[in-house]
């Protein structure tokens, strides 16, 4: 989980062009939208389009979306459980 | 007050920033628009971290009207009395390519939304009115050439129509191998006449 933490916080950093942030500027539990990292709705998108493309995971529910993108730790545990 | 007159005007050219003819930031090493943007964004440090999410020729207008705007007191304006009026002659083509390659391929078919809401000229706009506060008209025209007469005539009309009695007008263009931003800030105060000779001789001033 650890890894996939690790390497999902370099793809956030590259697909949502945050600029001059490093991974360890990322905190795996703190939200990544309104306070935390103050991603928009776009960034939304863009996280559910690397989930597909990266892992092969749709989101069936769009309901499920702000479970899933809470925070880089429930985005894992959901790749871990969700992927084939 | 019955007429226009520019009262400041920036030109980005050959890695080179002018602010009313004088040069006021140059990068000759940047190769790139994206090594250029970066570096007169670090030089002006405007702290606005939607700047890096933009497409490279929103991120070239955002720094003209930066240069052009940030020590502006729009307090003497209605917020809805500022309007923008840009053009260029290629659109967002080199974002629309960009994101052409993302759906091209059926079996690999990742359109990027971020890249997508870039694909209008319009949205560089929007991005220079959310950060300026400007709510009056706006208008982005494609024109072969930089038209000093379309863009005039066009802000005379909704000054003499009372849409807005301040503008933002010019031309920000990126193609293949080259990038270039032309803004100006028109309203009733000033010495140089906003018209067609008195707009292209500043435009030509910096060969």
């Amino acid at each position: 989980m650890e890894k996939l933490i690790e390497k999902l916080k370099v793809e956030i950093i590259e697909t949502l062009n945050l600029e001059d942030m490093e991974p360890d500027d990322i905190d795996a539990k703190e939200p990544l939208f309104g306070e935390g990292l103050g991603l928009d709705s776009i960034d939304a998108l863009e996280l559910i389009v690397l989930l597909e493309k990266e892992y092969g995971i749709k989101i069936q529910n769009p309901k499920d979306g702000q479970k899933v993108f809470f925070s880089l730790e429930t985005m894992a545990k959901f790749i871990k459980e969700n992927q084939k | 007050m019955n007429k226009l007159f520019i009262n400041k005007y920036c030109h980005i050219k050959n890695n080179k920033v002018f602010v009313d003819g004088e040069l006021v930031f140059s990068n000759e090493e940047a190769d790139s628009i994206k090594s250029f943007a970066k570096s007169l964004y670090r030089h002006l440090k405007p702290s606005y971290n939607k700047f890096f999410k933009m497409d490279e020729i929103s991120k070239l207008g955002f720094l003209a009207a930066e240069v052009l705007l940030k020590d502006y007191d729009f307090s003497v304006y209605d917020e809805e009395d500022i309007s923008i009026v840009l053009s260029n002659s290629h659109s967002t083509l080199l974002t629309d390519k960009k994101h052409q390659k993302t759906i091209d391929d059926n079996s690999n078919f990742f359109p990027s939304p971020s890249v997508f809401v870039y694909t209008l000229p319009n949205i560089m706009i929007g991005e220079i009115s959310i950060r300026h506060k400007l709510r009056g008209e706006n208008a982005f025209f494609i024109v072969e050439n930089f038209n000093a007469d379309l863009i005039t005539n066009h802000i005379n009309n909704l000054f003499l129509t009372h849409k807005s009695n301040a503008f933002v007008g010019g031309w920000v263009n990126q193609s293949e191998n080259d990038f270039e931003a032309f803004l100006y800030f028109t309203s009733g105060k000033g010495d140089k006449g906003h018209n067609t000779n008195e707009i292209n001789r500043l435009y030509n001033l910096i060969p």
